[in-house]
């Protein structure tokens, strides 16, 4: 008698917002199984209603809790160890919130965890990237292992939210929370562009774009397009912009219908974030510059002569 | 404190374009360049900065794989570290296993700050730091770009998604490093000759009696599917054109 694998897919929020990664992360699980419930540790009864929306989902469970007012690993392990207690399989996006977490949570399930799920073969068997996606490994989970994973957002699709799931408030579980960690701040950019994961056309500049001054017409090519803007390691480490917008193996892993990248040479570690685009656009005044060989439309042009005209042909 | 422990992983040099074995089962590393995975020289330089500042007294590093990893040994204790310990073993051992044997020796040696890079380059794993922290029950600071190190305490500024975000933690703790932390320094000649005097320890795994045995199956390794050969155009109206065919935008 073989029973429905149960999933219970952990969820990330941000400023009072259920991520889009974690919506991704759900659509993967359900291509594993049918059951599927979802797990949010936070202080705001916000997320519980757009929780109960959120299409594939069974059951949310839900710990409302001020120690939950900071997203913190070392406290949240133990709690989200114990309430996926009888699931077979427990799902987490791979952000810099699932990544740091997922691991902590396989060390108290004994469980060995796989990152980065980017396609789900059969219910225990799955591609991830390797070698900053030069390579593509094929796992299997043997059968009665639990199944502990983070996914890759930028490989699904979000699923919808018209879904009426049923909700369970549970208490914070009895367990000692350690101390040792505590939360000080955090600075980021505020933008009211769409975000780099969600965006469907993002603008990117690298160490060609010159100085943060010079991003300004990539902004106004992005507000222009109601575009994200990203921007490769190298105008991050030259302080153009902040490190949140950087793209690539190292920072944030995308997958817009188009994307442009203006100046940018491409190193692997930043196609390894851009791979999974739809159409790749490159500018760049270098014709030997290897982007050109990934791009799907390459085009060896200055980038401030570039951008004004394009700004005026969308006019 | 005493001690900073660094966790050394050997990897296949970021500058090497990878080629995956025929028969599928991995990518060739014989005859193939190899260094320290990246993040972790970047995890052994802060190590060695905390303890020219006074704060440290000693650099252990440690590293598990095969013989060989006592050249890259020899590389980080060129760069300053004092001692090293190889644990050795020749297969494939996954993070989980890893951490286990990892503890081991923090358990043996009582290191106040233990620092790791956030991933290595070739399994792209991410998961050892974590793991590492957990086992020890102690505090973590992942993706970390600045430490400032006070007497009981640390202070971690990480790279998050969201941007910039500072945690204060307890010692003895993990931290795992992020690129922008600082750039290692070059080894230099009279410092490799001084190297081969400084004591390395040689581990058996099963001397700690834990089992390295494979718990996921790997099925295969294979290219990523290539991306169509794409199109030069020139100039903004020929762009235009195709992204409208595409319909990738409207005017």
């Amino acid at each position: 008698m073989s029973n429905a694998m149960k999933i219970i897919v952990m969820a990330e929020h941000e400023d009072g917002f259920i991520t889009s990664a974690t919506r991704k992360t759900v659509n993967c699980a359900s291509q594993i199984s049918s059951e599927v419930d979802l797990l949010i540790l936070g202080n705001n009864t916000d997320l519980e209603k757009q929780a109960i929306q959120i299409d594939n989902i069974s059951n949310v469970l839900v710990v409302q809790d001020q120690t939950f007012t900071q997203q913190l690993s070392a406290i949240m392990a133990p709690i989200v160890s114990d309430l996926s207690n009888g699931y077979d399989c427990l799902l987490f996006p791979s952000t810099t919130f699932g990544r740091d977490l997922a691991p902590r949570v396989s060390v108290l399930k004994d469980v060995c965890q796989i990152t980065d799920i980017m396609e789900v073969l059969s219910p225990r068997v799955f591609k991830r990237p390797i070698y900053a996606g030069n390579a593509i490994e094929t796992i299997e989970v043997p059968d009665g292992q639990m199944i502990i994973a983070t996914v890759r957002p930028a490989s699904f699709k979000e699923v919808g939210v018209s879904n009426q799931a049923s909700l369970s408030s549970l208490e914070l579980p009895n367990i000692d929370l350690p101390s040792h960690t505590r939360f000080l701040g955090i600075s980021s950019e505020k933008t009211e562009r769409p975000d780099l994961q969600v965006a469907s056309i993002v603008i990117s500049g690298g160490r060609g774009v010159g100085s943060a001054e010079n991003f300004e017409i990539l902004y106004q090519l992005a507000d222009r397009l109601g575009a994200s803007v990203g921007a490769s390691r190298a105008a991050v480490d030259a302080g153009y912009v902040s490190n949140d917008m950087q793209v690539g193996q190292t920072g944030k892993i995308i997958s817009p219908d188009l994307y442009f990248a203006f100046g940018i040479s491409g190193a692997i570690q930043h196609i390894a974030g851009i791979k999974d685009s739809g159409t790749i656009v490159a500018i760049n005044k270098d014709p030997d510059a290897p982007i050109f060989e990934i791009a799907d439309i390459g085009i060896v042009a200055d980038l401030f002569e570039f951008i004004p005209e394009f700004l005026a042909k969308l006019d | 404190m005493e001690k900073i422990l660094v966790c050394i992983k050997r990897v296949v040099d970021y500058n090497i374009k990878i080629r995956i074995k025929p028969d599928e089962s991995g990518v060739i590393t014989e005859g193939v360049k190899m260094s320290i995975n990246p993040f972790d020289e970047i995890a052994l330089e802060e190590a060695l900065r905390i303890k020219e500042s006074g704060n440290a007294k000693e650099v252990i590093i440690v590293s598990i794989g095969p013989d060989d990893c006592q050249q890259q040994l020899r590389t980080g204790l060129a760069m300053g570290a004092d001692r090293a310990i190889l644990i050795k073993h020749d297969h494939i051992i996954e993070p989980l296993k890893v951490a286990k044997l990892l503890h081991k020796i923090v358990e043996q040696e009582n290191p106040g700050l233990i620092l790791l890079g956030k991933q290595a380059i070739d399994d792209d794993c991410n998961q050892t730091g974590q793991m590492l922290a957990e086992l020890c029950s102690y505090p973590q600071a992942t993706f970390a770009s600045e430490l400032t190190v006070s007497e009981n305490s640390l202070q971690v500024i990480r790279e998050v998604d969201q941007g910039l975000e500072t945690l204060e933690i307890d010692l003895p703790a993990i931290v795992t490093t992020d690129l922008r932390l600082n750039e290692p320094r070059y080894v230099k000649l009279p410092d490799i000759m001084k190297a081969k005097k400084k004591p390395m320890d040689v581990m058996d795994p099963n001397d700690f009696g834990i089992s390295l045995e494979p718990s996921l199956k790997v099925i295969s390794v294979t290219p990523p599917p290539p991306r169509e050969s794409g199109i030069m155009l020139d100039g903004v109206d020929q762009l235009f054109i195709a992204l409208k065919d595409k319909g990738l935008i409207n005017e």
